[in-house]
């Protein structure tokens, strides 16, 4: 990326910006750094662990004896709710057996005894591949149509610039619902699996509403670029605009697209659990923050008994995750254009 | 101006025309028709009643009766609501979303701009952090959590605020002007009893719809929040900021009255798209604090694939959006008279 930057100085320093080099100033940014470490991690800890998150759940190849187990069926049917802890009796109806430390329950179980911190685990995966799929696919069609649309201009770049526009004014949820309601059933017969088609269609239908912001950033910057001095000389050596526009320009539209990519993850994971709000998110019993939250909430707004680990633990997750994107996504733009930051949401 | 406002005009039919075309063919080529959802499939002749009722036998002549019919005012009845039209959902759910939206977009407003104002002249420093982070704490948690925990919370555990439902009649009360209960006074009793009658019941209505609007308004603020903060930055910067500073302005003054002025400019390029969100309703907000307002109406109408109830929701949006949109491109030009809406 650093080229870049010197290909866009060549042109003559913009105003405003700086010396330093872009990693460096990257590296200085304390939301970046806060933001992306803790994302780092969050996404670590999770990719990591799924080797024991998921060896428990039915059909994984967990053995009845262990006693650490991530995805737990509690014996004690009476009580399987288990609030936050580190120790449990080994067997739960022998009132002189010993305790064991049970790292599966430092968030407590849910109702049907199951591990709430080996479930967020498993659902930190699930949005933040929904959150990542979706801001792929923005990527793709929106970097594509918003490319075509500034680089073509005229009645190509009115077309669908007026799509892009007619398409803000269809409300998402019409989208979303009747795209599943098209392709689940026919994807099911292709995979022969419900969950996948489930998950696949998550992916597709959240990450098709959320190209919009991207193709319009993407096509004001190619027509600001288009005007540039080195497109010009690009041009008026000869250079086939399929190159240009792969060569010249795409590396000049990185930090705008990064910038908005980041943004987008947050917007999807937030859209999935208010699709699993709805019932009609990522399928019981593979879990995602979102549905989490979602089966949490009657149980720990229950004024007699509050179970409130079961919403606390998956929500503060969200929360900090998200809190990190947004911070993450924010450093960036400022690093990536100080000057033009004020023109967008 | 007036060319402006007729150029934006005349577009108006045909953008609504394409919103109907497309949400008609979503609506249409999704499987799952209306009439066959029934657990035991409907009698022919039932279904083909039903379909001449709906004016649905043909596609073509679903999509050409309605549009002239909604001009009137008639949007046909709904599939999921027997005995009810379109036209008394959407009559008995506005007001409802709208009062609700209003109050929530004018605390998102204001609280908004002034935290974004505050974290910008501070900027970088503790309370920049601490006001940015609650602002992006409420797009960060999901909202029927937030509005979930603010119901628990502040009107079941410390019962600050009303729990009960909506009281009906709550939304004509609160719109003043626009509901049907203050002109009716106005004809009965005249302008100074209508007017009292109606600020003398505000503040107790408002009290009865803060909560569910606080919830609602977290996630407008939060970006109008953040926008303002950056385009705040940006002018502080600015030279006449240093002039107006420098010949002995308050720093109060300068900010709240020079800089606002050009900084609110990328708020309000948000705010139109965003107020039409609002105001057609919160699924999950009217959820929560079981309000009869639209939101609802609109996602059971797409989950049941009720069509003349999605196209009548859907139009409504759109043409709130469109206004709205209309509206915020004027007062560009209002609040920057450099900026000319005719040149654009």
């Amino acid at each position: 990326m650093a080229g870049t930057l010197t290909a866009a100085d060549a042109t003559g320093p913009m105003p405003g910006s700086r010396p330093d080099s872009l990693w460096r100033r990257v590296l200085s940014d304390r939301r970046i750094l806060i933001g992306g470490g803790t994302l780092l991690l969050v996404v670590l800890v999770s990719i990591c662990t799924l080797p024991f998150t998921l060896r428990d759940t039915p059909g994984g190849t967990s053995s009845a004896d262990q006693p650490n187990r991530w995805y737990f069926d509690s014996q004690d049917e009476n009580n399987p709710r288990i609030a936050p802890t580190l120790h449990v009796k080994q067997d739960p109806y022998d009132d002189k057996s010993p305790y064991v430390v049970a790292t599966a329950f430092i968030f407590g179980t849910d109702d049907l005894g199951r591990s709430i911190a080996g479930r967020c685990l498993v659902g930190g995966v699930i949005s933040l591949a929904v959150g990542i799929a979706a801001a792929g696919i923005s990527i793709l069609l929106g970097v594509t149509i918003g490319m075509i649309a500034g680089f073509k201009g005229g009645w190509v770049d009115a077309g669908l610039m007026r799509t892009v526009d007619i398409l803000y004014g269809l409300p998402y949820l019409l989208q979303v619902i009747l795209f599943k309601v098209a392709f689940e059933p026919n994807l099911e017969k292709i995979t022969g699996s419900a969950q996948a088609a489930n998950i696949i269609v998550m992916f597709v239908a959240i990450g098709l509403v959320s190209w919009l912001t991207m193709a319009r950033v993407v096509r004001g910057q190619v027509l600001s670029l288009r005007g540039q001095p080195f497109v010009e000389a690009a041009r008026a050596m000869g250079v086939p605009e399929i190159r240009i526009f792969l060569r010249h320009m795409l590396p000049n539209l990185a930090g705008p697209i990064i910038v908005y990519a980041t943004l987008t993850v947050p917007q999807a994971v937030l859209q999935e659990s208010f699709l699993s709000f709805l019932g009609i998110g990522v399928k019981a019993p593979i879990p995602s923050w979102g549905s989490l939250a979602k089966d949490g909430l009657t149980g720990a707004l229950n004024p007699q008994h509050s179970e409130w680990w079961r919403l606390a633990f998956p929500c503060a997750l969200l929360a900090m995750t998200l809190l990190c994107l947004n911070y993450l996504g924010d450093g960036l733009r400022d690093v990536f254009d100080p000057r033009k930051e004020a023109a967008k949401i | 101006m007036v060319k402006f406002l007729a150029g934006r005009l005349i577009q108006f039919p045909i953008i609504l025309a394409v919103i109907y075309v497309i949400t008609f063919l979503l609506a249409w080529v999704a499987p799952g028709s209306p009439f066959q959802r029934t657990e035991r499939p409907l009698a022919p002749q039932v279904q083909e009643q039903l379909k001449r009722q709906f004016h649905a036998e043909s596609w073509h002549g679903f999509l050409l009766y309605y549009p002239p019919q909604m001009l009137k005012g008639n949007f046909g009845p709904s599939f999921n609501y027997p005995g009810r039209s379109v036209s008394q959902i959407l009559s008995d759910g506005l007001p409802v979303s709208i009062a609700l939206g209003g109050l929530a977009m004018s605390i998102a407003i204001t609280i908004g701009v002034f935290i974004g104002t505050l974290a910008a002249v501070f900027r970088g420093r503790a309370l920049d952090w601490v006001s940015l982070t609650v602002a992006l704490l409420g797009v960060s948690v999901p909202s029927f959590v937030a509005a979930a925990v603010l119901r628990g919370v502040f009107a079941y555990h410390w019962t600050i605020f009303p729990l009960g439902r909506w009281p009906s009649g709550i939304e004509t009360r609160l719109i003043g002007p626009l509901g049907h209960q203050f002109w009716d006074t106005l004809h009965a009793s005249g302008f100074t009893s209508a007017l009292s009658a109606w600020a003398g019941s505000f503040p107790q209505y408002l009290y009865a719809a803060l909560l569910p609007a606080i919830a609602l308004s977290l996630l407008p603020m939060a970006y109008i929040t953040r926008l303002t903060r950056v385009s705040m930055i940006d002018v502080l910067g600015s030279d006449y900021v240093r002039t107006a500073r420098a010949k002995g302005l308050s720093r109060p003054r300068v900010i709240f009255k020079h800089c606002l002025r050009n900084a609110i400019l990328p708020v309000l390029s948000y705010i139109g798209p965003a107020a039409a969100a609002t105001l057609v309703g919160s699924f999950v907000v009217e959820t929560v604090f079981q309000i009869p307002g639209l939101g609802q109406f609109f996602v059971n109408s797409v989950q049941s694939r009720d069509q003349t109830l999605i196209l009548g929701t859907v139009m409504t949006y759109s043409v709130l959006l469109l206004g709205l949109n209309l509206l915020v491109d004027v007062a560009y030009g209002w609040v920057d008279p450099r900026i000319s809406v005719g040149g654009g």
